[in-house]
Order: C-alpha cells, then structure tokens, then sequence
C-alpha cells in the first residue's frame, strides 16, 4: 500500500543530495551575503577580451541539433526497454528474444528512414 | 508518520514547482525549475516502490527529454515583442483545456479507493524478486502488445522529427 513503505536503502543518496546541494549552493549563498556590491556599467557589461560586446549572446540554433536530439531520445527509450529485457531474459527464452527482434526491427526502419533522408548528414 | 511527512514534502514542491515552470517569463527558468520538478517526481517514484521506473524518470526525462526542450527554446529564440505576440492569446484554449483535465482527474479520483485489493505484486514479493526482473517478467510477457505500440510510437517520432526538420534546412 502506498504511504507505509519507507525505501531506508535510498538514505545515503538522501544524504548526498544534501550534500552536493550544500556544496553547490554553499558557496554561492556565502559569496551573495559577504561580497562587496558595487556595480557600474562598465564592470556589468560581459568580459569579451576587452573588446565592447558585438550582437546578441543567444542565438538562434540550427534544427540540426533538434533532429539529433529527438533520435537521442528515441534511441535512449529503446536502450531503456532492453534494460529490463536482458534482466529477465532468461526467464523470457526464444519468445522475449523473438518480441525484441521485431521490436528493434521497427526502430530499425525509423533509422534507416533518418539515414536515407540524410537527417544524420551535417552539411 | 515518517511516510506521511515525506509524501506532504513532496506533494507540496511537486505542486510549488509545477506552478514556477508555468509561471516564469523566462523559458530557461522554467526548464531549470521543471529539472528539479522530475527530480522530486523520482523520489515519489521510490516511495512506492518504483526504483526502476525512478531511474528512467531521472535518465529519460531529466536527462533527454529537458535537453530537447531546450533545444525547441534555443531553435525558437525569440526577442521579447514576438514572444508576446506569437504565445499570447491562448488563454481560452487553455481554460478549456484545464476544465478538460479537472474533470478527467476528479473522475479517475472517484475511482481509487483507500485500502485497496492487493494484488500479487506486493512490496515483498517486488524486493525479493527485484524490482527491474518484476517489469521485465510482466512487460514481456502480459503487455507485449503495448510493448509493441511503444516501438511503433518511436517509429512515429523519427519519421515525424525527420520530416518536419527537413524541411526547414532545404
């Protein structure tokens, strides 16, 4: 039942995500509360070698990086379901191996797609 | 009472933070609040005994599924005026939308009960097992057929990326 079972295996990474919190934030806290606070524009526009700061520092990316992401994900969900599979793979026998093959077959054709379209080309 | 405490924890920032992701003007933000949002969701997973399904929500979705919400705000990268123009305006759709779902979650909360049946997966049994051998077991065997449709949702993805990518570059 939901709300009685307490995962006492999972404190010491309780622990250390307090810690690394600490960590993370500590310093940053302490520097806001103990630094001298003086701005001025000069001292406010962004370090760029000297030189005065040319255009904007974000920029539009190219949809590139979108295709790439996206068949990230994808493939990262298959790795995601081969997981369990090979854990219980020797449970499942020849009709886990058999349900995988069409399963990876499917994803096959979608990577094929990706590659015929040239969607993993960069030029 | 130790439960009940961590549960109203996170219940409370689940609720804090989903409202921040949706109220920052700045989409960064949002996503960075949203990053903590998956992380609490992960630990509400291991409260009830998901550790797998905790482990895919920290690899899948803080990991890949923020990326590529990033990228659609980097690939977009709007100035200020056209944000305002191009996602303004919408508040009728979303009333509705909102309605929509109120009445979807008060239906399915009328159906759960407080002490239900248990069935054969009990913690015991889960921990004994593991919990990853557990969903391989069920996953292949009883649910091959939304097995199946996930890899055909994927195909969807690829193709539909794909697609729509092409044909900005050309």
């Amino acid at each position: 039942m939901p709300g009685t079972y307490i995962p006492i295996n999972y404190l010491p990474i309780l622990i250390i995500l307090f810690v690394t919190t600490l960590i993370g934030l500590g310093p940053l806290l302490i520097g806001i509360i103990i630094r001298p606070k003086r701005p001025y524009p000069q001292k406010l526009t962004p370090y760029e070698s000297g030189n005065p700061p040319i255009g904007e520092p974000r920029q539009r990316f190219s949809v590139r990086y979108y295709i790439i992401a996206m068949l990230f994900v994808v493939f990262d969900v298959e790795a995601v379901f081969l997981y369990p599979w090979a854990v219980a793979y020797g449970k499942l026998g020849l009709y886990g191996f058999v349900e995988m093959m069409i399963f990876i077959f499917i994803l096959l054709v979608g990577y094929v797609y990706a590659w015929k379209k040239g969607a993993l080309e960069w030029e | 009472m130790l439960p009940q405490i961590f549960f109203a924890y996170f219940a409370v920032v689940i609720t804090v933070l989903s409202i921040l992701v949706i109220t920052r003007k700045n989409p960064v933000h949002s996503v960075i609040w949203m990053l903590v949002l998956f992380v609490h969701i992960a630990a509400l997973y291991i409260f009830l005994n998901a550790e797998f399904l905790a482990a895919i929500q920290i690899i899948v979705y803080a990991g890949a599924i923020l990326v590529l919400f990033l990228f659609v705000i980097m690939l977009l990268n709007l100035k200020k005026e056209e944000q305002e123009r191009k996602f303004h305006g919408y508040w009728p759709l979303g009333v509705l939308a909102g309605t929509f779902f109120i009445v979807f979650f008060i239906l399915i909360l009328s159906k759960i009960s407080v002490f239900p049946k248990l069935g054969p997966y009990s913690i015991q049994a889960i921990q004994s097992e593991g919990s990853i051998m557990t969903i391989g077991k069920v996953l292949y065997t009883d649910y091959i057929l939304p097995f199946e449709i996930a890899s055909i949702v994927l195909l969807v993805a690829i193709i539909g990326a794909v697609v729509l990518a092409k044909k900005r570059i050309e």
